[in-house]
């Protein structure tokens, strides 16, 4: 692996929001065509990093190359190399599947002829071909998460970032989703970025892991190394000997609120 | 390339309040209650104080209001879009802040342009005429200009709030204040000097001003004052809005 480039690099990265240190003094690379994964507790400074790696935040300091290039500096040519699911919802529910993919072409400039082909071959790795003419408001949980990655790999990119993709999802969807990934990691040699909750499915997807907690990176290694360094049997026992079993407070922010109030909207 | 990133984000907004038929409905009722009961409650005290129909008079200003109110709202709407909505989806395309802002908000003011149309053929299904169709697209024209104008208001106002919290803020201190000081349900002669004040400060009275005057061919400003400070407003607003909307964090 170590003839191959870097495709994420980050040298003492942080990131503070008046008082409250979010990312403090970080360095990692991930290189091309890896999968790696940030575990963290709430508010361990997971979300803050992709942000800063994905344009939309400005590092306070350190610095950051995704594929040789600046975020800050080159946010255009940055953007059009990587693809991202956020960890709240991003489709327009009023669209079907293919227009949601249709604007995601638009807005990438990617040429008519070839755009046609690509939403074909995406929309039937996810399984969700045969119900392109439907409006993403009646798809479940499982099939907006897959239509989201689905259209964050339109474009080609080179890095995919996903922010917690499995939340809420029951677990057939979730080794369903994990599988797909893996095969386009494994087809197109899109390098993975993500952030999760379940140590489980880390372990199985990822070939490294980076535990941050309180804005700083505590370990990182493939999942077995992480397992022989605390002497443990999972990536979740070895993830608590890290971080210690404590539960984090997290304040109820604004967005916070919104959420809760997003989850009983859609409950209904 | 840029047009094509705002047609697309404006056909977005055109196809979703298509589609969205209940929620047509639904904006319509309040301006219909407006139009329905001030427009027959009122007018036997309205033709008593020589002032001819009431309901010819009110009519343009309920468009008025519907065009506000839509607008308004599609410029909020951003709050919520912008955490759990398409938003994000176009904030990290590779394509200028400023072209999503303008697709966003011609898309919405298109949207609130068609829902003063809607209240425009209730109202003529209701009793209400027009005093020459010729002036129909001026009509259009002024329903465009409030429209633009408030979208950016609301964009302007949403790029700035975090939260739902300050929504009713700006609905009580703003968004009434802009419809009742706006001559809307009243003339615009003869009041109290501070209200004249008032109503003259108000953007939407102009816009009001210039309906009645291409709708009923009545006019308190004037045609060309009402055009300048929409036109002004509105150019005003749009910078201010893409200026604020292109410092948006997520």
């Amino acid at each position: 692996m170590h003839n191959k480039a870097d495709m994420i690099k980050v040298e003492h990265l942080t990131k503070t929001f008046g008082q409250f240190v979010a990312v403090s003094d970080i360095s990692f690379e991930i290189k091309q065509g890896e999968i790696a994964a940030f575990l963290g507790p709430n508010g361990a400074g997971k979300t803050t990093t992709i942000k800063m790696l994905t344009t939309l935040l400005r590092p306070t300091s350190g610095k950051v190359e995704l594929d040789g290039l600046n975020p800050e500096r080159q946010p255009g040519e940055v953007r059009k190399r990587f693809g991202i699911v956020f960890q709240d919802p991003s489709l327009d529910d009023e669209l079907t599947a293919q227009e949601n993919m249709e604007i995601h072409a638009a807005l990438y400039h990617i040429p008519r002829r070839d755009c046609a082909v690509r939403i074909e071959k995406l929309l039937k790795l996810f399984e969700l071909w045969d119900r392109r003419k439907e409006p993403a408001k009646r798809f479940s949980g499982g099939m907006r998460r897959r239509l989201e990655i689905a259209r964050a790999l339109l474009h080609s990119p080179r890095v995919l970032f996903l922010d917690e993709p499995t939340l809420g999802l029951d677990p057939q969807t979730r080794n369903q989703l994990w599988n797909q990934v893996r095969k386009l990691n494994e087809e197109e040699g899109v390098t993975v970025f993500l952030t999760t909750h379940y140590m489980e499915e880390a372990e199985r997807v990822a070939h490294r892991v980076c535990i941050i907690d309180h804005g700083r990176i505590i370990a990182e290694g493939s999942p077995n190394e992480l397992k022989q360094q605390t002497g443990s049997q999972t990536l979740e026992q070895a993830f608590l000997a890290l971080t210690g079993s404590s539960i984090r407070q997290e304040e109820a922010s604004s967005v916070e609120q919104m959420r809760n109030f997003a989850r009983a909207w859609r409950r209904r | 390339m840029a047009m094509n990133v705002i047609y697309v984000l404006w056909l977005r907004q055109l196809k979703r309040f298509v589609r969205a038929r209940s929620r047509i409905v639904a904006s319509v009722g309040q301006p219909l209650l407006y139009l329905l009961a001030l427009g027959y409650g009122l007018g036997p005290v309205f033709q008593k104080a020589g002032m001819g129909s009431y309901l010819q008079f009110i009519a343009p200003g309920v468009i008025a209001m519907t065009v506000l109110f839509t607008s308004i709202f599609s410029g909020i709407e951003l709050i919520w879009d912008r955490q759990f909505g398409f938003l994000k989806e176009t904030l990290v395309a590779p394509v200028p802040r400023l072209w999503i802002m303008v697709g966003r908000t011609f898309g919405g003011a298109t949207v609130a342009v068609l829902q003063g149309i809607v209240l425009l053929a209730i109202g003529l299904a209701a009793g209400f005429r027009v005093h020459d169709t010729l002036s129909l697209p001026l009509a259009l024209l002024f329903m465009a200009l409030i429209a633009l104008m408030f979208t950016a208001l609301g964009t302007a106002i949403a790029s700035v709030l975090s939260d739902f919290q300050g929504f009713q803020f700006v609905m009580n201190l703003l968004v009434m204040p802009l419809f009742f000081l706006s001559g809307a349900i009243f003339p615009l002669s003869n009041l109290p000097k501070a209200l004249t004040i008032l109503t003259s400060l108000d953007p939407l009275s102009y816009g009001v001003d210039g309906l009645r005057y291409s709708l009923i061919g009545a006019a308190h400003f004037g045609l060309t004052t009402d055009l300048a400070v929409l036109s002004i407003g509105a150019a005003l607003l749009l910078f201010l809005a893409s200026s604020l909307f292109s410092r948006i964090q997520l």
